[in-house]
């Protein structure tokens, strides 16, 4: 088994509210914000992109672990938009933390669950004995045609978690994965922007994927969900986990700790990651917690995770969501590179 | 305008630029950044080695940018401060994260990594040390 040594976040500064957004393409600000549940969303400065939101994020978490970063043998980071179509982000990453050169990275590419995907690869390696510690990011600067469905909510920002055979603050007691093809949202290549299948997005995406992987890990671990405290899903906005939640007949505050999308948007990669580190902020030893993450295309990753101490987190996720400064839409469409010139 | 910086140049200050690596005289305690190839104390009698520097500091001293040199010009008004670490070294950065006019001189700051500029559209995206007020 493998335990989480540590862990960091890092959310953006800039934030737009969604209604700000909607106005400007003459939609319904309120009934946009009440249909996604979502009130702003994290915008990267003109000098962040993913390998800066990943190295903040990967800088904490080995502050936090209060490891040697020689000690990492094994980087992944997970994103749909890493600044290189080819070129690491991981690479840079140790660069930055003081982890290279003996250590092995890559990238991982799977919509929003490719941080989750890099988790599982670094507990396959700490637990078969090749490395000490695994490094796994989820980060993002999400893309977003201008005035289409998706500008609401996407969203910057990252989670990187150091994983370790013990001595940790919870342990990893086992994973799930539920994978199928379905086309619900993609990017081809050179595209500037995602496609996505609307309604097709639901049911046969997320929902089957995410309620699949939950029943999965409880079938595959002999547990039911009442074992969990906390459960945490990928949140693309608040209507998706919550439906999810309430087709699996789970109470809402159990969701509620690990829900952050409402104040910082979908942060694709990193948000599933994001909202395990908002529970491990303040989880009690003993609590255990259920983390399913959702990439399109798609797939599901479940975790079942048992707290062993107090995280103690000099920077807890909420310092970065209640850190912020509003741009307007005009602001906002030159620091996502909206602009032709 | 497509400027390509020099790789080799570039890459040998990645440690400099990543990790705020300079050196310390262990002769007289003096700390450098950028590193120093001999210890203007000590001179022959210097024996330096690799430091990374504490990543926080105080303002020393600012300007703010309002006609900026081509590749930043859209990052307009930006502020270019000296940073006094705790070792005492000063370094040249820029401040991000802030409003100009909520800058002074003593206030606390820590480094972060931060997109530098980008060789053109095809060119290298160069990254390096920024500060923000600290939080």
């Amino acid at each position: 088994m493998s335990d989480i040594l540590g862990y960091g976040a890092y959310i953006p500064k800039n934030r737009i509210k969604i209604r700000k957004i909607a106005k400007v393409w003459g939609k319904n600000p309120e009934l946009i914000e009440q249909k996604l549940g979502l009130e702003e969303k994290a915008v990267p400065d003109q000098d962040e992109d993913t390998i800066t939101i990943a190295t903040q994020a990967a800088r904490n978490a080995v502050k936090h672990a209060d490891i040697n970063p020689q000690k990492i043998g094994a980087i992944y980071t997970g994103s749909e938009s890493h600044p290189y179509a080819v070129k690491p982000t991981s690479a840079t990453v140790g660069e930055a933390i003081g982890a290279t050169p003996e250590m092995t990275a890559a990238d991982y590419e799977f919509a929003c669950k490719a941080g989750t995907a890099g988790m599982q690869n670094c507990m396959a390696l700490v637990e078969s004995g090749k490395i000490d510690y695994g490094m796994a990011i989820g980060a993002d600067t999400a893309q977003s045609k201008p005035g289409g469905a998706l500008e609401y909510a996407a969203a910057a920002g990252g989670a990187a978690y150091i994983i370790g055979e013990k001595d940790g603050i919870a342990e990893i007691e086992d994973t799930y994965s539920f994978t199928t093809d379905t086309p619900d949202f993609w990017r081809r290549k050179e595209q500037p922007y995602p496609e996505h299948g609307g309604r097709f997005t639901g049911k046969p995406a997320y929902f089957r994927h995410v309620i699949n992987a939950t029943k999965g890990l409880l079938k595959k671990t002999n547990q039911e969900l009442e074992n969990f405290d906390h459960i945490v899903f990928h949140q693309p906005n608040t209507k998706f986990p919550t439906k999810a939640a309430k087709k699996l007949g789970i109470p809402k505050e159990k969701i509620e700790k690990g829900l952050i999308v409402r104040k910082v948007g979908n942060t694709y990669s990193g948000a599933t990651l994001l909202g395990l580190a908002s529970v491990l902020d303040d989880a009690e030893p003993g609590e255990k917690i259920l983390v399913t993450s959702f990439g399109s295309g798609a797939g599901s990753d479940s975790f079942s995770i048992k707290v062993k101490k107090h995280a103690n987190n000099p920077r807890p996720v909420k310092k970065f969501v209640e850190r912020k400064k509003y741009v307007n839409y005009g602001e906002y469409t030159k620091l996502a590179r909206k602009l032709k010139r | 305008m497509t400027h390509r910086k020099a790789l080799p140049g570039i890459w040998r200050r990645f440690p400099e630029r990543y990790r705020l690596e300079g050196n310390k005289c262990k002769n007289c305690g003096e700390h450098f950044f950028p590193p120093r190839i001999i210890c203007p104390n000590c001179r022959r009698d210097g024996k330096l080695e690799g430091h990374e520097m504490s990543k926080e500091g105080e303002i020393y001293s600012y300007t703010i940018i309002r006609s900026a040199p081509v590749g930043f010009e859209d990052q307009t008004p930006y502020v270019l401060a000296i940073i006094e670490l705790k070792e005492g070294t000063k370094v040249t950065a820029q401040i991000t994260d802030v409003d100009p006019e909520e800058m002074e001189i003593g206030m606390e700051v820590e480094e972060v990594l931060r997109k530098i500029s980008e060789d053109g559209k095809k060119g290298k995206i160069n990254y390096g040390y920024k500060f923000v007020p600290k939080s």
